[in-house]
């Protein structure tokens, strides 16, 4: 729930990376810490497992300046992508204002793909939001694996399995040389921001 | 999305002052659910990294209010966490917002469980206008 604080004339927004597990969420956080060292005042913040899988979330604060005489700070989070941690999705969920659904285009994860977004819709449900309304942009990653002669699923294929009904903008990315990860994240904080404006007025 | 006003802010910073920060916790915080920090106190000495601190709080709550209602609670209303040197304790202000206070050995629990009930009344006044 995004809080504005007009003592410290500050905006704080929730953008929340959802989507299966091994499918790159954490690695795009990574990769605009990394990107973004200079303007990340503290460290990325990641619960994880002994085995490096997000376990509860990662977390990384961003702050992208000023509109309107007001700072706009943007708390990044992803979910533990693996099926069993839902209750812990479910959590991660609460006062999102903005998710990208990173989904993977490796065709044997099609399935995983369409079980994860069909989950996310019933998780925000639970917190009384609804899919078509939240701000939402898809990011099908790892285009970089084409290259290693891995299957992939073509961008049709992608569009029609996720993005059919609720027709949002979509990038094709790789998380890990960053390819897309930064476009990916404007869209989502300008829809956030749009959609800010409007329940204002 | 939400926002408070200015005057409401102000008056949750003194009552955080006058009836926290002056029995000695080391800083006072007012976060809401999702992890937005909305007030935040303390004695000028802490020096941690309150956005992520928020963030992992909120966090923690929301985990430990999801194992109440496994075993059939309604909600662990409070949380504390005892440190060798800073404690932390934790308590439900309304649905939407927690109050989190820092203390070192000097603060006894019992004397802070009493002041953060007489604080909790205090905010959700102030949150109610």
């Amino acid at each position: 729930m995004g809080f504005i604080n007009v003592k410290k004339k500050e905006v704080q927004i929730k953008i929340v990376y959802y989507g299966p597990g091994r499918g790159g969420k954490t690695t795009n956080l990574d990769y605009i810490n990394k990107k973004y060292k200079q303007r990340i005042k503290t460290e990325m913040v990641s619960i994880k497992t002994h085995g490096d899988r997000t376990l509860f979330f990662d977390f990384l604060p961003v702050d992208i300046g000023k509109i309107h005489g007001f700072d706009i700070k943007i708390q990044l989070y992803t979910v533990p992508g693996q099926v069993k941690y839902n209750a812990t999705r479910k959590l991660v969920l609460k006062g999102v204002d903005g998710i990208v659904f990173v989904a993977d285009l490796q065709r044997e994860r099609r399935d995983s793909n369409l079980k994860s977004l069909e989950q996310m819709k019933e998780n925000l449900l639970t917190h009384n939001k609804d899919v078509f309304k939240i701000p939402l942009v898809l990011q099908y990653n790892k285009i970089d694996l084409k290259n290693q002669g891995i299957p992939l699923l073509t961008v049709e294929e992608m569009e029609q399995d996720l993005n059919q009904e609720l027709k949002v903008p979509y990038f094709v990315g790789s998380a890990l040389s960053g390819d897309n990860v930064v476009e990916t994240l404007k869209k989502i904080i300008s829809m956030t921001l749009i959609s800010f404006r409007k329940e204002l007025q | 999305m939400y926002n408070v006003s200015q005057e409401q802010l102000e008056t949750i910073d003194v009552v955080l002052k006058d009836d926290l920060l002056s029995i000695g916790v080391h800083c006072a915080i007012i976060i809401d659910v999702a992890g937005n920090t909305i007030a935040q106190l303390d004695n000028g000495r802490c020096s941690f990294d309150v956005v992520s601190f928020a963030a992992l709080a909120a966090g923690n709550f929301a985990a430990v209010d999801a194992m109440a209602k496994l075993v059939g609670e309604q909600q662990f209303s409070l949380h504390f966490h005892r440190g060798e040197n800073e404690s932390i304790h934790f308590s439900k202000v309304n649905e939407d917002i927690l109050l989190i206070c820092i203390f070192g050995q000097d603060v006894s629990l019992g004397f802070l469980r009493l002041k953060t009930t007489e604080v909790i009344d205090k905010i959700r006044l102030i949150w109610g206008r």
